[in-house]
């Protein structure tokens, strides 16, 4: 007796459209039984998980700063995923993005160097995180080497080159010879949007993000070059498409993207260079981008229920005294139902009893 | 008009007076505790020593106090968590990682009348305490014992990384050695990581591997001593006894202990006494403490103990002039009759007779 799965002729429309909502019944009734059994209240736990950060100003802004590299990193990602291209260097191309606009902000740090330093650091930081994305693009179009492997790899180099800068040449001479760099100057800053606020002009960039992509995607030919090379390689070349091209394409856009992340996030939060510039955020992007279906506004929905995650299981530390495992336990279990639930609607399940399959 | 404009001046000052008051310390019946920890608590290593400190206050100060941790929190992230605890009623903070430094004074800002303390930082604040233990009295205690122990005269040493804490710790550990054994030879492997029992692993081996009979660690996970165990060799626990991994290897091990600190701390809160300052406690502190001497020789256990009550009565300073650069130069005594405090929390050079280079 086993399971098989077979598509569906007709896929309901509107069981597409649900399958997310259904996932998340689920995947909180799953975490509620687990929080029964440790004895706890998972109506409780409901409240400060999801309700609480949702109804407080202070952690709706927290939300946004936690979603804003999220869904910047998550919508290039989804470029390469959608034609088929496993980027999983975001981290590394956010880090390398970082750093090169960081050069700038310590070039000119304590000079007299006016407005022009924030908007280029931003486009250095762009530039650096595709020029990184660009590497595995160019190893695969060239030498046919596997982008996975590569852009993986590269995340360590990127993020030992930044421990090397923040140990040596880019040290903060009066930091007691700690690895990090001088605070940046006001002019090198991503100012905050409310003063005293904590979320900054960041949180612009993942919106433009996520409506120029739509229109990509939705009206024109290389929105349709990209889906076409993922599900369909061959068709892609008979139909002149330069998967080469491509390729690089989407590689730059991705790793460009993360970059705009990672210069955001040093100048808009951190303030400086220090050898932990993210907790994860580029894998954590891939997550994100398969949430969202690697659709624009899905992946914008997205970053946000995961960025509600982390807060809530902070939350869910503090005040219910729930460990942290549980937190993580709770994105698998989402993640997995999402899937599932994708699954589910695309394919029926059958039970193939002993003898019947063949 | 008049009247009512009166009034309001006089209402105006007495709720200056009232906040004024608030200010000012003022004893409390009962505060809440927070902490936030950089790893997971696990069941030993520089986390857990934090939870141990959290629960000693516990024991202290019984229905005083109720605490409350954030484990596991990425430094780069972790602005978020200490305001969380800020806006959820805690009197009094503990950030447990040099990376939350920043973060903390950026909370403490918003958050004047909460009372935080950084661990291992350098920055202060009217309503921020630093607090770090002297880890490098520990560790010349181990330095001696190694180069009286060691039979092929070449000893070992895992670092994390080359920051000032790590180097004053090699350098405090050899001049130790030297002190017994003026011809003892030490190698240094950076595992570059806090914990990574493979890592740090690897490491034990390659120094094994090179003739090392005694290993140090400066990585919190029991990976290194287990690889001497494993070998028949010798090493010293670290941040937590790991006497029940490696119960042959085991020397003794340099315990860090919060406790009492962390307890006076949440007291002063309570009595309204707390204030800003910078502690740095030792062995006198009781925030350094080694675990029993074992498996080895009387003479050994006699020589670790009588250094350990030195140290502890101010007569014996691992940093006591002169001291030597490595090439041979003598470094300029800033403290009274020893290395100064800021030359020992920053220090970036070895001293004469280590072969290696620090890494840059």
């Amino acid at each position: 007796m086993r399971f098989e799965l077979t598509p569906r002729t007709t896929v309901s429309p509107v069981a597409r459209a649900l399958a997310p909502v259904a996932a998340f019944i689920v995947s909180f009734l799953i975490a509620g039984f687990v929080i029964w059994l440790m004895g706890r209240s998972p109506i409780a736990a409901f409240d400060v998980y999801v309700l609480q950060p949702l109804s407080d100003p202070w952690s709706l802004q927290e939300l946004l700063v936690k979603a804003t590299p999220l869904a910047l990193i998550a919508i290039g990602l989804s470029y390469c995923f959608r034609a088929s291209l496993w980027n999983i260097g975001a981290e590394g191309q956010y880090v390398m993005g970082a750093i090169l606009g960081s050069w700038l902000a310590l070039k000119t740090h304590g000079t007299e160097a006016g407005f022009w330093v924030l908007p280029l650091m931003l486009v250095l930081g762009i530039v650096g995180g595709a020029l990184y994305g660009l590497v595995p693009a160019f190893l695969k179009t060239r030498f046919g080497v596997n982008e996975i492997l590569t852009s993986l790899m590269l995340v360590y180099v990127a993020q030992l080159t930044l421990d090397y800068l923040v140990r040596g040449p880019w040290r903060d001479p009066k930091g007691f010879n700690f690895p990090q760099s001088v605070t940046f100057d006001p002019s090198a800053t991503l100012p905050p949007i409310l003063e005293s606020g904590r979320v900054h002009y960041g949180v612009f960039f993942a919106v433009i993000a996520v409506l120029v992509t739509a229109v990509i995607l939705g009206r024109t030919l290389f929105g349709y070059r990209l889906k076409l090379t993922g599900d369909a390689p061959r068709a892609a070349r008979f139909a002149g498409f330069n998967s080469r091209a491509t390729t690089m394409a989407v590689f730059a856009i991705s790793g460009g993207l993360a970059g705009l992340a990672g210069i955001s996030e040093v100048s808009g939060q951190i303030g400086q260079l220090q050898p932990s510039i993210s907790p994860g955020y580029g894998f954590t992007a891939i997550t994100v981008a398969f949430l969202g279906r690697l659709n624009p506004l899905g992946i914008l929905v997205a970053a946000l229920v995961v960025a509600l995650t982390f807060i809530g299981g902070e939350s869910a530390q503090i005040l219910l005294r729930l460990p942290l495992d549980l937190t993580q336990a709770f994105q698998g279990i989402l993640l997995l139902c999402v899937l599932a639930a994708d699954a589910l609607v695309s394919y029926r399940i059958r039970l193939v009893t002993r003898g019947g399959g063949k | 008009m008049f009247s009512r404009k009166l009034f309001g001046a006089f209402a105006g000052v007495a709720l200056a007076a009232l906040s004024a008051s608030g200010a000012m310390a003022q004893a409390k019946d009962k505060i809440k505790v927070g902490f936030i920890y950089v790893g997971p608590v696990g069941d030993h290593g520089w986390s857990y020593q934090h939870d141990q400190g959290r629960q000693a206050i516990v024991k202290a100060l019984g229905d005083k106090v109720e605490t409350t941790f954030v484990e596991s929190v990425p430094e780069a992230d972790s602005e978020r968590a200490i305001e969380q605890l800020a806006r959820t009623g805690h009197d009094l903070i503990f950030t447990t990682s040099f990376g939350f430094m920043e973060p903390t004074l950026k909370v403490a800002r918003k958050y004047p009348n909460i009372k935080f303390e950084h661990a291992t930082g350098f920055k202060r604040a009217p309503n921020v305490s630093t607090y770090a233990a002297k880890f490098h009295e520990g560790r010349y205690i181990i330095g001696q014992i190694a180069g009286k122990m060691t039979k092929s005269g070449v000893i070992g040493y895992v670092g994390a990384f080359p920051i000032p804490e790590v180097i004053a710790g090699i350098n405090a550990f050899y001049l130790g050695a030297q002190s017994v054994n003026p011809d003892v030879k030490i190698k240094v492997v950076w595992a570059n990581t806090w914990y990574d029992p493979a890592k740090e692993g690897d490491a034990a081996k390659a120094l094994l591997d090179q003739g090392v009979d005694m290993l140090a660690q400066h990585t919190d996970s029991p990976a290194p001593i287990q690889a001497a165990e494993a070998r028949g060799k010798f090493g010293f626990g670290q941040a937590s006894d790991m006497e029940r991994f490696a119960p042959k290897a085991q020397l003794t091990a340099i315990i860090d202990d919060w406790s009492d600190y962390y307890i006076a701390r949440a007291k002063a809160v309570l009595d309204g006494t707390w204030k800003s300052e910078d502690t740095w406690g030792g062995l006198a502190e009781h925030m350094v403490v080694m675990s029993p001497y074992k498996n080895m020789p009387d003479d050994v256990k006699k020589m670790a103990e009588e250094t350990e009550a030195a140290i502890r009565s101010g007569a014996l300073n691992p940093f006591k002039c002169p001291i030597y650069g490595q090439d041979g130069k003598e470094i300029e005594c800033k403290g009274n009759g020893a290395l100064s405090d800021e030359q020992v929390l920053g220090m970036n050079f070895y001293v004469k007779g280590i072969e290696d280079k620090i890494p840059q």
